[in-house]
């Protein structure tokens, strides 16, 4: 099921006004976004941010307190439970532990969907699997159980997964978070072969600047509720926002300050 | 000092609107669980898998205590009947104390301990590793494929469990009255027998285990799907699993045993 | 963790397996299952003035040997007595038609049995027959108010 890589001007994913609190807490204040198909497209910011509450939102998981949410042209709060769940089946997720089945195995887990949702018979089931961890380069640790695998090679497992049913499009929630260097190259090179082979829509969350800018074709920069910068990587390494230009160079001091507020020092020394 | 009084009152008035919140998302959650059953009933191997865990797991438990609370029941149930002349009766007082009313309820309780904790900290587990949330995404509903198996196993293997308590623990008290201390094997088996009724006796004993099964695996289940996701609050979801399920099979066993033993 | 499938099968078969024993064990050998519906047997009645603690399923002993039990209770309105139906096993068919009914009971507490002592007469009980020869069951208060009142009686004669 390949996607066309051209430039589609209708974006996969479409917000609009998107209000969404925790609490008091603004944690999307009328924003704006849109994800391109066929595209990566990065959601950065600082932790706490709302990065995964973003990816809950397209998924349905949560509900906006106001706003649009559409994707593929359907608007996601407004879904039935059925119809919901029936476009879950053309999203894949992957989660920042790899959220595997700790009761089954490699095999088990990446056949989890394919058991679920088609009625193929265990000769079918048995090459897809096999296929998709041959894609992630674990097709011979397929009797692992997921307990014994290493952060790197359950994430691995858990992108095999994730395109088990061949979806549309991929949330990824801090993929880079506690990788070795070794990792991350891996999956830096899975996610950009996967969007590149298959045109698969990515949609990156993470505050690891240099390895997402890496692959990216579109970047948000998320803050406080509100997106402070956009643009390609390239016009982000150039802007003129004080902001863009902290987070990207990983500045200690800017429009985020270093010293939390307090009052002048001479005061709060006995001195 | 009022507003101390006041503060207290808020406080208690907070209290009981959370419980009372609580509750209503424990029944939710159970009417949502119920109707994933018809659907779960067609994947006999999720099921199967889980009566190993709930129940077969908890026999060990359950086989040692039956034994030691009959030899118990025996021993100090002769030493109180005789001084009446009444130690033949031993069987009767045995038997109708398990059946009726410790069989139940201790086996409700010892399941809630291992059994109940248990399943509250794997379901907290997955829920705080993302694994309930993974499911969600991939179109599986976790309360019908993950909780409904295990409300199901946990309905099955209570009866079974506190069957198996008792007739042990009359095995037990049998053990102790006529081998040990001498009481009549024959009298010890005709009394019990002549008082103990299949359908007032053995049969309510049943519903009632039926009851706490139910009860007890909601609450671990519902405990351990609405914990915080941090290992600190997987630790109070299981605390809270054995207190409450502790005092919900005993606050039950009074309202069934009033409705059931009424003479 | 998953476990060997077939292990797992076999010891939750196990498991279930055992649970129904103790639950037929329960049944047979704990409580009075086996005597509902009742062994075959033959209906006789016994009229009693007074039948004390004696309940439907009291067993019926002939010495000391359980023989049948009581299935009904049922009160005369002639002749106000009470009206007990004993149900004999059909193995007993040899008790003579002037056997005598007593009610006794089983230790100090125990339960009330129906008590029968053998006559001396060549036909037997059969279906419908009714036992003649009765004594009434011994009411703890009647004795205690005998005991009294002899007790009374014996100080006037001093």
């Amino acid at each position: 099921m390949q996607n066309n890589n051209t430039n589609n001007a209708e974006p996969l994913v479409r917000i609009r006004g998107l209000t969404f609190k925790r609490g008091q807490r603004a944690i999307f204040d009328n924003v704006d976004i849109n994800i391109q198909r066929g595209k990566i497209t990065a959601i950065m910011g600082p932790s706490g941010c709302g990065k995964t509450t973003l990816l809950r939102l397209i998924g349905g998981q949560l509900r906006p307190l106001s706003g649009s949410v559409q994707v593929d042209g359907v608007e996601v709060p407004a879904l039935s439970r059925r119809a919901l769940m029936n476009l879950r089946k053309r999203m894949g997720m992957l989660f920042q532990s790899g959220a595997l089945l700790t009761d089954l195995n490699v095999y088990e887990n990446v056949a989890f969907p394919l058991r679920e949702h088609t009625p193929l018979p265990e000769s079918a089931i048995r090459d897809l699997v096999l296929m998709k961890l041959e894609a992630v380069g674990l097709r011979g640790a397929r009797g692992l159980m997921a307990a014994q695998l290493s952060g790197g090679m359950a994430r691995r497992v858990a992108l095999a997964r994730a395109i088990a049913l061949e979806p549309m499009m991929i949330m990824y929630d801090e993929p880079f978070a506690g990788q070795d260097p070794i990792s991350m190259g891996v999956l830096i090179r899975l996610i950009k072969s996967l969007n590149e082979a298959l045109g698969i829509t990515s949609v990156i969350v993470s505050h690891d600047i240099h390895e997402t800018v890496s692959i990216a074709d579109y970047v948000y920069i998320l803050s406080a509720g509100k997106i402070v910068g956009e643009g390609t990587p390239a016009d982000l390494a150039s802007t003129n926002s004080q902001w863009v230009r902290q987070f990207m160079q990983a500045l200690a001091d800017g429009p985020v300050r270093f010293h939390y507020p307090a009052a002048a020092i001479g005061e709060d020394l006995s001195l | 000092m009022k507003t101390w009084f006041l503060d207290r009152l808020q406080n208690l008035g907070q209290w009981g609107l959370a419980s009372l919140e609580r509750l209503g998302r424990g029944t939710l959650f159970f009417i949502a669980v119920v109707g994933g059953i018809p659907e779960i009933l067609r994947r006999g191997r999720l099921i199967v898998a889980q009566i190993y865990a709930v129940g077969a797991l908890s026999l060990v438990i359950i086989v040692v205590s039956g034994i030691f609370v009959g030899m118990v029941l025996g021993l100090q149930g002769y030493n109180t009947l005789v001084d009446f002349g009444a130690a033949e009766s031993l069987g009767e007082l045995v038997a109708l104390s398990l059946v009726r009313e410790l069989g139940p309820v201790v086996t409700a309780l010892l399941y809630a301990g291992r059994a109940g904790s248990a399943l509250t900290a794997e379901i907290g587990l997955m829920k705080t590793t993302e694994q309930l949330s993974a499911m969600e995404m991939m179109a599986v509903d976790p309360l019908h494929r993950v909780i409904a198996p295990r409300l199901l196993a946990g309905i099955i293997s209570m009866p079974l469990l506190a069957a198996i308590f008792s007739i042990l623990g009359v095995y037990g008290g049998h053990f102790v009255g006529v081998t040990l201390l001498g009481v009549d094997d024959g009298a010890y088996w005709s009394q019990m027998q002549a008082s103990v009724d299949w359908h007032e006796d053995i049969m309510n004993g049943v519903i009632k285990s039926f009851v706490f099964g139910i009860v007890v695996t909601w609450i671990a289940l519902f405990e351990g799907y609405d914990t915080v996701p941090t290992s600190e609050g997987i630790s109070l979801a299981t605390t809270r699993t054995v207190v409450n399920s502790s005092l919900a099979v005993l606050g039950l066993d009074f309202v069934l045993t009033a409705l059931m033993f009424n003479k | 963790m998953m476990t060997n499938t077939r292990t797992l099968e076999i010891v939750v078969g196990g498991f279930i397996f055992a649970g129904l024993v103790a639950l037929l064990m329960l049944s047979m050998k704990v409580s009075n299952l086996t005597d509902i519906g009742g062994t075959d047997g033959y209906e006789i009645k016994a009229k009693f003035d007074n039948i004390g603690g004696l309940k439907v399923r009291s067993p019926v002993k002939m010495a000391g040997v359980k023989i049948g039990q009581v299935s009904a209770i049922d009160f005369d309105n002639t002749n106000y007595k009470a009206v007990a139906t004993l149900k004999i096993d059909r193995r007993y068919d040899k008790i003579p038609t002037d056997t005598s009914a007593k009610i006794f009971t089983a230790g100090l507490l125990g339960e009330q049995y129906v008590s029968l002592e053998a006559g001396g007469d060549d036909h037997y009980l059969k279906q419908g027959g009714e036992i003649t020869l009765v004594s009434n069951a011994v009411v703890l208060e009647q004795v205690i108010g005998q005991f009294l009142y002899n007790k009374a009686a014996g100080n006037d004669k001093k």
